[in-house]
């Protein structure tokens, strides 16, 4: 219904026409929905006011730290509060700082980033190939059912993602299975990264699987309902020219619906990066280093920001949190940049919209 | 679509009787792709499963339900302060997030015409729902804990939730407004109701299964969450009152990790985290059952 149409009144009086009594008018702009138009364009400001509040909040505190900081931010790997029995807190070129602060958060970078690529080289596959299952071998009401897995995965909460992780499957395959990779590993320049000590569950390879499983549901999901799209003509054109059903999946049904695919991917992607608690209790958080093999303890953004805030509250002259703003503010850019490119992504190629956030 | 055809298209397949090498290889490649396939599916249930046995297997020992109303005393008693402080802050958050969701999902499928208007407004509400919730956390602590002074307290923890809760809600809403039939609208027009009588009575009323939907979507992840909460409300074992500031409230996902043996060694303690975490779980699938229930609902009704 568009605002604009005139409503026909049933009662006379006002109409589109705006009448000179004040009652009557005021009647005709809550009747011809005029009140509910203002209303909900007032409601739909505020969530770009609260995105404008949260990106100005987070800028205002990150510059002291961006200009001090500078780009050795990115390139290198320390923490160093500058904390000790000597430190005071001077100012250099009007940011105050504790003598010998030194930041640089390569490792949270790079262990975002690797984490992330774990649980997408890892996820990914699985998901699509779970997705195929569902749709081209199970019957419906099978697949209703192991829908409510892809939903219960979504739903249980990060943090008992994080114990599981933590208390179960970390110290699993830290018995079992890392340490016959890391045995048998040649020891070659790429797969000498998997080499080494396995340590005891805690770090990179245990963190990146909690993603990936913490991405299966909504890159399954969202691949289960777009080849559920896949017209039928297409498919039995393929079958009709030879292909078996293995061949039509991969060649018809997958590239069909894959920049749709491609978007939930990225949407996953977006969502591992910013995952909190599960890595925080996975990784071992470990700041200031990066791992030299793949067991190893390290911290992501999330994860760094989670277990240290509070701590950086005690540096007095407030350059720590401000240090966390700015990591804030390159995870932020970073997932909103992912974010993006997906949903623009699947709108120019495919009318199916991305679903939003965990994947129900 | 998933039923029949593929078993067909399978026959056809590997029936073809002509070329028996040909046909021998392409059956095996199927069977290995099908055989991946499945395995991947094995991947994703395992460990939902594993999880879900987990959390039981833990919690079963020595669950009674009196914890649920117990009270929490430092690290010992029940759960009843968690529960209720997460059922205050979700309850809160879903609130004010569903009023600005409805409004703003109302407003962008109903009356906003203005191309440039609608993608500024739609990217907001996208864009808020990729924001990692720790950095919500971030700006919490930083805004309203500490610069406003408010203290940990309930208002910061309900505010940063309701960011949280808002995308979920304001897609559910506008989707579902969307796929309202023009014929309603055209039929109430045409019987001559007032604009803001076919919005109440009749566009609204049929989007309501798919709002509703949205909102448990959004209630069950605002119940699982736990960065945000930890700068928000901390964490204390006062139940929730009427102080919405400078009042540290409990909430069970803390007690999950904080309670556990990799933080906490008291033995007391590891059983209310345990039992933290099968409660939680408990409400995850209660809402994922109920969602269910209302979408099929909904779909009975649209088809009769």
């Amino acid at each position: 219904m568009t605002a604009s149409t005139p409503v026909a009144e049933p009662t006379g009086g006002a109409g589109s026409v705006p009448s000179p009594r004040a009652g009557g008018s005021l009647r005709a702009f809550v009747k011809g929905g005029g009140l509910v138009r203002w209303t909900g364009r007032t409601g739909a400001l505020i969530p770009v006011l609260a995105l404008g509040f949260i990106l100005a909040v987070l800028v205002v505190e990150a510059i002291p730290a961006i200009r001090y900081n500078g780009l050795h931010f990115f390139t290198k790997s320390i923490w160093d509060e500058g904390t000790g029995y000597n430190s005071r807190i001077v100012t250099t070129n009007g940011v105050k700082h504790l003598t010998g602060a030194d930041y640089g958060a390569l490792p949270e970078i790079a262990g975002t980033l690797i984490t992330s690529a774990i649980a997408l080289i890892v996820g990914v596959p699985i998901s699509i190939g779970a997705a195929l299952f569902i749709v081209e071998r199970l019957p419906r009401r099978l697949a209703n059912g192991v829908g409510i897995f892809l939903e219960l995965l979504a739903g249980i909460p990060s943090v008992i993602i994080g114990l599981w992780g933590a208390l179960t499957f970390g110290p699993f395959i830290a018995h079992h299975i890392t340490p016959v990779i890391a045995r048998n590993m040649p020891d070659v320049p790429v797969l000498d990264f998997f080499r080494g000590s396995t340590g005891n569950g805690e770090g990179e390879l245990t963190s990146g699987l909690i993603l990936a499983i913490m991405i299966i549901p909504i890159v399954a999901a969202t691949s289960r309902d777009l080849i559920r799209q896949v017209p039928i003509l297409p498919r039995e054109g393929a079958v009709a020219l030879g292909m078996s059903d293995a061949q039509t999946a991969r060649k018809v049904t997958l590239p069909w619906v894959g920049a749709g695919i491609v978007g939930a991917v990225v949407l996953g992607l977006a969502r591992a990066l910013g995952e909190t608690m599960a890595v925080a209790m996975t990784c071992g958080v470990a700041l200031g280093a990066v791992s030299s093999n793949i067991y190893g303890t390290m911290t992501t953004i999330a994860a760094t920001i989670v277990t240290y805030l509070d701590t950086a509250f005690l540096d007095g002259s407030g350059f720590a949190v401000r240090t966390i703003a700015e990591l804030a503010l390159i995870l932020m850019v970073i997932t909103l940049a992912v974010n993006v490119a997906a949903r623009l992504m699947t709108r120019r190629v495919s009318g199916t919209p991305l679903p939003i956030g965990a994947g129900f | 679509m998933s039923g029949a055809p593929p078993q067909g298209l399978a026959r056809t397949a590997s029936g073809a009787g002509l070329w028996p090498s040909v046909s021998r290889r392409r059956r095996a490649g199927n069977w290995v792709f099908w055989a991946l396939c499945l395995v991947a599916l094995a991947l994703v249930i395992t460990p939902t499963l594993w999880m879900v046995a987990g959390i039981i297997g833990r919690a079963a020992s020595h669950f009674k339900f009196s914890v649920l109303w117990t009270s929490t005393n430092n690290l010992t008693g029940g759960l009843r302060q968690p529960i209720l402080g997460t059922v205050v802050i979700t309850f809160a958050a879903i609130i004010i997030g569903g009023v600005i969701s409805i409004l703003t999902g109302l407003y962008l499928s109903e009356f906003s015409r203005h191309r440039g208007e609608r993608s500024i407004l739609r990217g907001g509400y996208e864009v808020l729902a990729g924001i990692p919730s720790i950095v919500l956390g971030y700006v919490g602590y930083v805004a309203l804990v500490v610069d406003l002074h408010w203290g940990f307290g309930l208002l910061p923890a309900a505010l940063v939730m309701t960011v949280l809760v808002i995308p979920y809600v304001t897609k559910a809403t506008e989707t579902s407004l969307a796929q309202v039939p023009t014929g309603y609208r055209e039929g109430a027009e045409a019987l001559g109701m007032s604009t803001s009588y076919t919005l109440r009575k009749i566009v609204l009323k049929a989007a309501v299964p798919g709002i509703v939907t949205g909102a448990l979507v959004a209630i069950a992840i605002a119940i699982g969450e736990t960065a945000p909460l930890i700068y928000t409300a901390s964490f204390s074992d006062l139940a929730p009152s009427l102080h919405l500031t400078h009042q540290a409230l409990p909430y069970l996902t803390y007690l999950v990790y904080f309670f556990s043996s990799l933080v906490q060694p008291v033995n007391s303690a590891n059983i209310l985290a345990n039992d933290a975490a099968l409660v939680l779980l408990v409400l995850v699938l209660v809402l994922i059952i109920i969602g269910r229930l209302i979408a099929a609902r909904a779909r009975r009704h649209a088809e009769s």
